[in-house]
């Protein structure tokens, strides 16, 4: 019998011994971005209730089975319920539920609603035109963010940046698998999947978000520490599930500019380049013609 | 008062068929007995299969990086794996003891329809048959809840995807036949007395599991003809290129897949509801917030599917409601803990088998809970979704839930199919191996999920911890599968070797155990007449009281007369 109250025992000896250097082992990865920091602190909160209901359950399931196991002359009182002691507890239940509401009410803010980006932030933000706030999209209070279209496809993560180059829109600089972001920057992803559901999940930078085909789902985050951020699609989504991995690597806004430019210049170059090649094929006659072979 | 004759049976039979014997009488049978044996082996066969899987995937999960299973063998397996233990062990095997001891608990000799019943089960073997001859062909890869686009032909054109959908429609016909056979069973069959107050709490939780597959099934049945449609004749209502929509699927599919964690559930919750009083010498606590309760997470349990779904884009107003349905089922949940902890007090509890795995139920369910509540708060689920988190929650939810009740019921209700005990020390030792096995298992994929580990992934780099945190849960996995070999060998033992049980081995309360072990075809020849939710107690004391020696009490001994005739 006392080796039914141990596991509870364990479980909070595990957690404290834990608890003051590594709290992290039983926590969510958090630091790149604020909401990421905030569903961390909603988290605990959560988990120090929890703890506190863990304890006292376990704790009382444990004393029931050790102190009224069966002995000589021990007779069990033969009671049917206690409606005082169920309308107690159940009030009980109701008031830990309630108050689990109102903290993710006010937590609730922080993690939705994207933050203004930091004077220093890339001055990109808001080249995109107008947005158009809806219920999933949300816009940081100026209404100015760098834009991103992540497009997820079997099984690699693409990322287009503002900046077409032609008027229809298109020709816009784009990544795969890795995304270059500027620190100090609010950045909105727009995701969108080409082919099966996948899922967008970067665990430092926030919670995941659903990526479908036909139906945009939006999030943000706002990094002000360089680095590299790594997560990996997190929803089934075929055989190379497994090895669709994204990351995030945030460098300062001078930086990413220089880096964006680059990439629209390469992309004008290669498209120039490809154009070049086009007219030369479609000037070829006879048998090396690529339009009446 | 006695001057006229009693009436004479006016009886008359053309032909009396032989009873048959031997493998054809399995085959024919409407016995609800037999029947409810026959679900009970073949959905534990299932089991063991779904288990062998699941030993497979951790073999695979066991080191980083690993290559001993290819990524479509895997994606295989953990599809096999999910939909073998839903849909083929804890819904059918719920069903199979039910089959079995409904009847018996409120006094019935058969079911209302027992030919629907054998329908009920054969449907179910053809559904696990059709499922499982897809490994001869290609089983389908899309996980248990098979989201479109990747279930779509174009993603998925295996005939595995089809094999599953026809599970689905088998099973589920089954399922709904056999839920409308126990609700009419309920409903009409109960013996003289029985009121609905009476009715025993595992007959309760039948009673809204029925309700719940009513309800449920045919929306998952309409979904996969949807998906069957699309696959096959040209439909698109998951194709949004073709103004379809993918989050329609998991609509509909959680519509019916939160509900299903009660009907898997909620039969469990009877089975403890049944076997505390016996164990602890005392009435349930509170009977009718237990049996209250079960209606009230019904109700919710409808009312929550959209927790499944935090993640996809859909209004945070929708979010909110959600989550505060989902808060809301916690508290009926809590207040079948704290009854349950409260039939153990002040009671003298004797620590048989059944009585472990019930206890060691309550202490891994009220983490599955515990952790559901995490899941429940939609920007923590944010982090948590689809990662081990929910492996972890999932699988304290079904597996300490359903799967420990389900053990329990193996351990109390054996004596009473077979006439023999099961070994208790096989027993408790089969206990103990499981519960540690468990926790090793999936404690600590909580943390695997914190730390960033999506489930449905057939390798992983070894960042951090995770390479030993995996290896963990792979050496408890199979402590747990050892701790499961244990009561097979028990069981396999104990049906020719085991102790003659006798009618009423446990001294419990309810109306099976007034028959003979095993009852006879008819079950009962007379049915004592039901006075509380406790008949057989009713019954023992009372020839108790009608056969104990009066006892002189000796002068100022007031304070015994309560015990009295125990010390005689």
């Amino acid at each position: 019998m006392a080796l039914i109250a141990s596991p509870a025992a364990l479980a909070v000896a595990i957690l404290l011994a834990f608890a003051p250097s590594a709290f992290g082992f039983f926590t969510p990865q958090s630091g790149g971005s604020p909401n990421a920091d905030s569903i961390d602190t909603l988290y605990k909160i959560v988990l120090y209730i929890a703890l506190f209901v863990f304890v006292v359950v376990e704790g009382a399931l444990g004393y029931a089975l050790y102190k009224f196991r069966a002995r000589r002359g021990r007779v069990a009182k033969q009671t049917h319920g206690n409606t005082r002691l169920e309308i107690a507890w159940t009030g009980a239940a109701v008031a830990i539920v309630v108050v689990l509401a109102v903290i993710t009410f006010i937590k609730l803010g922080s993690i939705i609603n994207p933050v203004n980006s930091d004077p220093s932030g890339a001055k990109l933000v808001g080249q995109t035109g107008v947005f158009f706030a809806s219920a999933e999209k949300r816009l940081p209070p100026d209404h100015k963010a760098l834009e991103i279209e992540v497009i997820g496809k079997q099984f690699v993560w693409q990322y287009v940046y503002p900046g077409a180059i032609n008027k229809d829109g298109l020709g816009a600089p784009y990544t795969y698998e890795q995304m270059v972001v500027p620190t100090h920057t609010t950045v909105l992803l727009k995701a969108i999947s080409e082919d099966v559901v996948h899922s967008w999940w970067i665990p430092e930078l926030g919670g995941k978000i659903q990526v479908i085909p036909g139906r945009p789902n939006y999030t943000w985050f706002k990094i002000d520490k360089p680095g590299i951020y790594r997560g990996q699609c997190a929803n089934i989504c075929g055989r190379g599930h497994a090895r669709m991995i994204a990351s995030v690597r945030a460098i300062p806004p001078a930086q990413f500019e220089a880096w964006l430019a680059r990439q629209k210049r390469w992309l004008a170059e290669a498209n120039a380049e490809a154009a070049k090649m086009r007219a030369n094929l479609e000037s070829k006659k006879g048998p090396a013609s690529v339009l009446n072979p | 008062m006695a001057t006229y004759a009693a009436p004479i049976p006016q009886v008359s039979a053309h032909k009396v068929d032989r009873e048959q014997r031997g493998f054809i009488s399995w085959l024919t049978t409407t016995d609800h007995k037999k029947i409810g044996i026959m679900y009970m082996v073949t959905t534990f066969i299932f089991f063991i299969m779904g288990g062998t899987e699941a030993l497979m995937m951790r073999l695979q999960l066991g080191e980083p990086e690993n290559t001993l299973i290819a990524p479509r063998v895997y994606n295989e397996l953990f599809t096999m794996h999910g939909t073998t233990m839903i849909f083929l062990f804890v819904v059918p095997m719920m069903a199979g003891l039910a089959n079995y001891f409904l009847p018996l608990m409120i006094g019935a000799r058969d079911m209302a329809f027992p030919r629907l019943n054998a329908l009920s089960y054969w449907l179910l073997l053809a559904g696990g048959l059709v499922f499982y001859a897809s490994i001869f062909w290609g089983p389908p890869e899309a996980g248990w809840v098979s989201y479109p686009p990747l279930s779509e032909i174009a993603f998925s054109p295996s005939g595995g995807q089809d094999a599953w959908i026809f599970l689905i429609h088998l099973t589920g016909i089954s399922s709904i036949l056999g839920a409308m056979n126990f609700y009419a069973t309920i409903a009409n069959m109960r013996c003289r007395g029985m009121s609905w107050g009476r009715l025993p709490l595992f007959v309760w939780t039948i009673l809204v599991y029925s309700v719940l597959i009513i309800f449920a099934m045919p929306v998952i049945a309409g979904a996969v003809t949807m998906l069957l449609t699309d696959r096959h004749f040209g439909t698109h209502f998951f194709d949004p290129a073709m103004g379809g929509s993918a989050l329609l699927w998991q609509n509909l599919f959680w519509f019916f897949g939160h509900p299903e964690v009660y009907i898997m559930v909620l039969p469990g919750f009877g089975i403890v509801s049944e076997i505390l009083p016996v164990f602890a010498k005392k009435p349930i606590f509170g009977y009718k917030a237990i049996a209250a309760s079960s209606v009230a997470i019904a109700f919710l349990g409808f009312l929550v599917w959209a927790h499944h779904m935090f993640t996809t884009p859909t209004p945070i107003v929708v979010l909110i409601f959600v989550m505060l349905s989902s808060f809301l089922i916690a508290v009926p949940t809590g207040v079948k803990i704290f009854n349950w902890i409260g039939t153990l007090w002040e009671g003298s509890i004797e620590f048989k088998t059944p009585l472990l795995f019930s206890a060691g139920f309550i202490a891994l369910f009220l983490i599955g809970g515990i952790s559901g509540v995490f899941l429940a708060v939609f920007p923590v689920d944010w982090q948590l979704n689809e990662s081990y988190f929910v492996v972890a929650h999932i699988h304290f939810v079904l597996m300490g839930g359903a799967v420990f009740t389900i053990f329990a019921a193996i351990y109390y209700w054996f004596p009473k199919i077979t006439g023999r005990m099961l070994n208790e020390t096989l027993g408790k030792a089969s206990f103990w191996v499981m519960f540690w096995g468990f926790l090793a298992t999936f404690l600590i994929q909580h943390v695997i999920g914190l730390d960033g580990m999506p489930r449905r992934v057939y390798e992983y780099a070894n960042v951090g911890n995770l390479g030993l945190y995996n290896l963990i849960s792979t050496v408890g996995a199979f402590i747990l599968g050892f701790g499961i070999l244990l009561t097979i060998i028990n069981v396999a033992r104990s049906v020719k070797h085991g102790a003659i049980a006798g009618p009423d081995p446990w001294k419990a309360n309810t109306l099976e155990w007034f028959t003979t072990s095993p009852p006879p075809v008819n079950n009962f020849d007379v049915i004592p007449r039901v006075r509380s939710a406790e008949p057989l107690k009713d019954y023992r004391l009372e020839i108790e009281k009608a056969t104990a020696p009066r006892v002189p009490v000796p002068a100022g001994s007031g304070a015994d007369s309560e015990s009295g005739h125990l010390g005689a």
